[in-house]
């Protein structure tokens, strides 16, 4: 065949054996097969471990959720850990004992990192948990034998590991036309498969049946193996017989083992790229998947134990073993008598697509189907990798028709988007072009870090997307907050406005009872309060502590820095310039801070000292809210009255005579309803005005009737504070003095209690604000108690 | 009409092309105003290649007024967190040599990390929370805080503000999900490559002589 053909990746005719005919496969290569060592002696029961660590992510997708605690005691087959969602699977117990640990521990991966791992020590009962068995599980649903199959915690055990259940559950609107069984084996070394087509005819062919079955009895059911399994291929011809299941043959050529490329050998259909082979009507399982799926069914067993291939020159005893999932690979080391001091390197699945592991204390999992112990002669480090000379053989080997070498200058020069756009993702990693490749460069290395770069930028990509809307939102979200707090704000003015307009009549009624001086008087004190509110808007406490903390901090830091220095000097001392740079910033800072603290206090301290009680002043400030609130309800009570009025007048208007009678009657109680409202506004008003006069007036007793700043209410407090200073005025003339005391104590008990409450919430709540009310009511007592000496006195 | 323009080639030329002109001015001016493009798309570009960890190292309150700011004119190298993969993809968009990060003093830059609030020490001043750009913190006042991980961009804003200097950043761990091969690192001049980890290598079996490797071609 030439390179042209290969290159076009036209499927060609191979062979026709009796049943089917055959594809061939593009590129492919032929290393040496090194099966026949660990073919000599039937599957051996490998001893029980005396613990296992069962990894809570065996298989692709989410990993699974532990159900038991440490310390639990197990049964063999027990539930341990379950699946978290549709692609994951659960982990049983493939030991009896106790659970020792849940912990991180190293994984047979090619990172060699660790995960978190349930670990059992095993009590050497090996007790089992009650198998149902299922004689006729031919009569249950599709449904309920995936159901099974899934419980039994079964991942592929060929390839990747992929939850078997997943695969046999193919997309609604997939007809599956090709059920194709996989027992190609292809890499050299590995004979899991094959020994247990020869041993095992009879399960697997159940399990196929049975997989059949759940997919709906498709119309073609075929076992693929290469033809260098003559034993396996026997005895499996003998097995299908009687039934609908074809056994095909194909010539022995590396990868045809991979999923894409069996399909293609004994379909001739080629999988899109990127896309599922569902897709095209087929699936593919492993034989020893098949073998599980049947054992699960048909006798309940769980997934706890596997065949692997234990091969390598560096063990006396090469073989295959049926072996607990979770087994150290040290266990079964020592099983088939390792010599240590040959053993030069350990892998994990064969030597095209394995990776060499890191320790030899990793457990078997789910898809370990080979451990490769070899001497150092058997399998040599790599030699040196020498320049690319463009030869083209790994072109001409890749079975999926790419190229690998403008692939490796791509992922040298990581290119990605030419990476993708030569099928990167399309690289089954098969190892045929490092393979071939004279000059060793380690190719798939390469394309498998490319892959992991484009993946990771990948998700960084989405998480930036991610990031850019939440920051977008919040952004949207601070504005809307803001206008929210502006349109609040506005409207607060403008009932302020108003109240004033209404109060500016009331002045004029005023002026007609009060003195001319008295007017002057307050109303300078009122401009006096209005340009001190506008200059001083924080409170002077809080400004103090937040510079008294700024002092902290800068402290801190201070400390640091200088801790750190003298850790340099000690052993870094090259880095000593920078930590004294950074000291002496931190001291710069603190003297700052210090400073800016004294001359708050400095400025202040005037200010306090003849500003009353700010906590009074707060808690006045909150009385006027609720006051405010108050007078907005009755406003809106006369609005909505009015409007009724208007309303019923308009329909009075066009009614005719016979509905006028009702609507008049309406008017007439919308009137009066307008009316009550008004007068109880007026009333109100009356009410606020009086009892503000005089909780001015006792702060302002001392004699001059110089108003004192109100630093902390904000603008329109200090408007309404202009009102009640002119009431105030007005109302200290028609009092007599007895009287003034009398409503004076009245007001303050009332505020007392109300403070009290205010102070109690504040405690439940664990407010911050509870200092503060406390104080105020600590003030508010002595006032009180004041208030009630003069009354006596007088 | 045709014979005026027959007797006359010039004229008719140009009334030809003047026509044509037009014809064309119009298509051109409608789909100036039909296929108008919202906002600027250079900004966008530039936005979609920044990191979006919103940390304002670049000296701009966001990724985005910053991207605003490489369309003036700006200096593209300013971004600490997108490293210089970053400034590279931004100079291959603007068509400008690549200048050298300005990382300034953050030398850790490029390692990924995300803010950690050691929960026993937190107080539940809600600082944290008005301070990060993601609304990756949850709490509440008097309530202990903890980062949201998968929305944290490690852009460190939330440490500063901490009154009891209880966040920290930690970088993100490698596991086993998010671990990638390393690309091979290979010294050409005659060093062994460090041993990759990569197998592939039973080629060198003393059977590998006898066996012909590279049959596919030969057959
Ligand atoms: S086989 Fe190796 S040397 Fe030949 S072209 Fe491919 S990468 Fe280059
Ligand atoms: S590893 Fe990838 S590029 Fe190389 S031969 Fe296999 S499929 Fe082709
Ligand atoms: S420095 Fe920070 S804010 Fe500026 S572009 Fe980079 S990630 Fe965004
Ligand atoms: S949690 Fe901290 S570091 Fe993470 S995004 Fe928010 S402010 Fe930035």
């Amino acid at each position: 065949m030439t390179a042209a053909n290969l290159q076009a990746g036209n499927p060609q005719l191979i062979a026709t054996d009796e049943e089917r005919t055959l594809f061939t496969i593009p590129g492919g290569v032929h290393p040496p097969e090194n099966k026949q060592q660990s073919l000599n002696s039937p599957i051996v029961a490998a001893p029980l471990p005396g613990k296992v660590i069962l990894p809570l992510s065996q298989h692709i997708g989410a990993p699974s959720l532990p159900i038991v605690r440490v310390g639990d005691h197990v049964l063999t087959g027990q539930l341990i850990a379950e699946g978290d969602g549709y692609v994951s699977l659960p982990v049983h117990a493939s030991v009896s004992g106790t659970i020792v640990a849940i912990e991180e521990h190293p994984l047979p991966h090619a990172s060699g990192l660790s995960d978190l791992c349930i670990i059992i020590e095993s009590d050497g009962k090996d007790a089992s948990i009650p198998m149902q068995e299922r004689p006729d599980y031919r009569n249950q649903s599709a449904k309920s034998l995936l159901d099974i199959i899934r419980e039994a915690g079964i991942a592929g055990m060929g390839g990747a590991g992929f939850p078997a259940a997943v695969k046999l559950n193919p997309r609604a609107g997939c007809s599956i036309e090709h059920l194709i069984i996989n027992g190609t084996e292809c890499e050299p070394y590995i004979t899991a498969d094959d020994i247990l087509m020869q041993e095992r005819a009879q399960d697997i062919v159940a399990g196929v049946e049975l997989l059949s079955k759940i997919l709906g009895e498709p119309k073609d059911v075929v076992i693929g193996i290469e033809d260098n399994k003559p034993e396996a291929i026997a005895t499996m011809r003998e097995t299908v017989k009687n039934t609908p299941i074809q056994v095909a043959v194909f010539p022995t050529k590396y990868p045809s083992g991979g999923e894409k490329q069996l399909i293609q050998i004994l379909t001739g259909k080629e999988v899109p790229s990127g896309e599922l082979p569902s897709s095209i009507g087929v699936v593919v399982q492993n034989v020893a998947t098949a073998y599980a799926c049947y054992r699960a069914v048909r006798y309940g067993e769980p997934f706890i134990s596997r065949i692997t291939t234990v091969v390598g020159e560096a063990l006396a005893e090469q073989r295959n073993v049926e072996v607990r999932l979770g087994t150290p690979l040290s266990d079964l080391l020592t099983f088939n008598r390792v010599n240590e001091k040959k053993l030069s390197r350990l892998i994990m699945g064969g030597p095209m697509m394995g990776f060499a592991l890191h320790s030899a204390e990793v457990p078997v999992v789910k898809t370990t189907n080979c451990l490769i112990a070899p001497t150092k002669k058997e399998m040599p480090p790599s030699p040196p990798a020498l320049a690319c000379i463009r030869c083209g053989l790994c072109a001409e080997a890749c079975p999926a028709s790419l190229l690998p070498q403008q692939l490796y200058w791509y992922a040298r020069s990581e290119d990605h988007e030419k990476l993708e756009s030569h099928h990167l993702f399309d690289c089954i990693e098969c190892g045929a072009c490092s393979f071939v490749c004279p000059s060793n460069i380690p190719l798939v290395q390469y394309y498998r870090s490319a892959k992991g770069k484009i993946k990771q930028q990948e998700i960084e990509k989405e998480k930036a997307d991610r990031s850019r809307q939440r920051f977008e939102f919040r952004q949207e979200r601070i504005a809307r907050a803001e206008a929210e707090k502006e349109a609040k704000r506005k409207a607060r003015q403008q009932a302020a406005l108003e109240a004033k307009q209404k109060l500016a009549e009331a002045k004029a009624a005023a002026e007609q009872h009060s003195e001319a001086t008295q007017q002057a008087n307050s109303d300078d004190a009122i401009t006096n309060a209005l340009a001190k509110t506008q200059t001083k808007t924080t409170d002077p406490k809080e400004q103090q502590a937040k510079l008294e903390r700024a002092v902290q901090s800068a402290e801190g830091r201070l400390q640091k820095a200088s801790a750190r220095l003298v850790e340099s000097q000690q052993h870094t001392p090259d880095k000593n310039d920078k930590f004294a740079a950074q000291v002496k910033q931190a001291e710069v800072r603190l003297t700052d801070a210090k400073k800016k603290l004294n001359d708050f206090l400095t400025s202040t301290n005037f200010s306090t000292n003849t500003s009353g009680t700010s906590s009074t002043q707060t808690q006045e400030a909150q009385n006027e809210a609720d006051k405010d609130k108050e007078r907005l309800r009755l406003e809106k009570a006369i609005n909505s009255a009015m409007n009724s009025i208007e309303k019923t007048q308009a329909r009075l208007a066009e009614a005719d005579d016979e509905k006028r009678e009702k609507f008049e009657k309406q008017l007439n109680a919308a009137q009066e309803r307008l009316q009550k409202a008004e007068t109880k506004l007026a009333e109100f008003m009356n009410q606020l005005e009086t009892t503000a006069a005089q909780e001015k007036l006792q702060t302002l007793q001392p004699a001059t009737v110089d108003a004192q700043p109100e630093p902390d209410t904000p603008m329109d407090a200090a408007s309404a504070a202009i009102a009640r200073a002119q009431a105030k005025a007005s109302a200290r003339a028609s009092m007599s003095e007895e009287e003034k005391l009398k409503e004076q104590i009245d007001g303050l008990t009332k505020r007392l209690s109300k403070a009290e409450e205010k102070l109690a919430a504040a405690i439940e709540e664990g407010s911050d604000k509870q200092e503060a009310l406390s104080l105020g009511v600590e003030k508010l007592k002595i006032k009180l108690q004041q208030a009630q000496q003069q009354l006596e006195d007088a | 009409m045709i014979e005026l323009l027959s007797t006359h080639p010039i004229a008719a030329a140009i009334l030809a092309l003047g026509l044509l002109a037009l014809a064309f001015g119009g298509i051109l001016g409608f789909a100036s105003i039909k296929f108008k493009v919202e906002g600027d798309p250079i900004v966008e570009q530039i936005d979609n290649l920044l990191p979006q960890t919103q940390c304002g190292q670049c000296g701009h309150p966001g990724c985005r007024p910053y991207a605003e700011g490489i369309a003036n004119g700006e200096a593209i190298n300013k971004c600490p967190p997108g490293g210089q993969a970053t400034v590279d993809a931004l100079a291959g968009l603007l068509g400008v040599d690549a200048p050298a990060l300005d990382a300034g003093e953050a030398e850790d830059a490029d390692i990924p990390k995300v803010a950690y609030i050691r929960e026993d020490e937190c107080i539940g001043c809600t600082k944290c929370i008005q301070a990060c750009p993601m609304d990756a913190i949850l709490g509440a006042a008097k309530q202990m805080h903890t980062v949201i991980v998968d929305e944290c961009t490690g852009c460190d804003l939330c440490v500063e503000p901490c009154p009891v200097d209880c966040i920290e950043m930690r970088p993100i761990e490698t596991t086993v999900k998010t671990w990638h091969w390393e690309k091979p690192n290979i010294s050409w001049a005659s060093e062994s490559t460090s041993t990759p980890n990569i197998i592939a290598t039973d080629k060198l079996t003393p059977n590998d002589a006898q066996k012909p490797s590279k049959d596919d071609r030969a057959a």
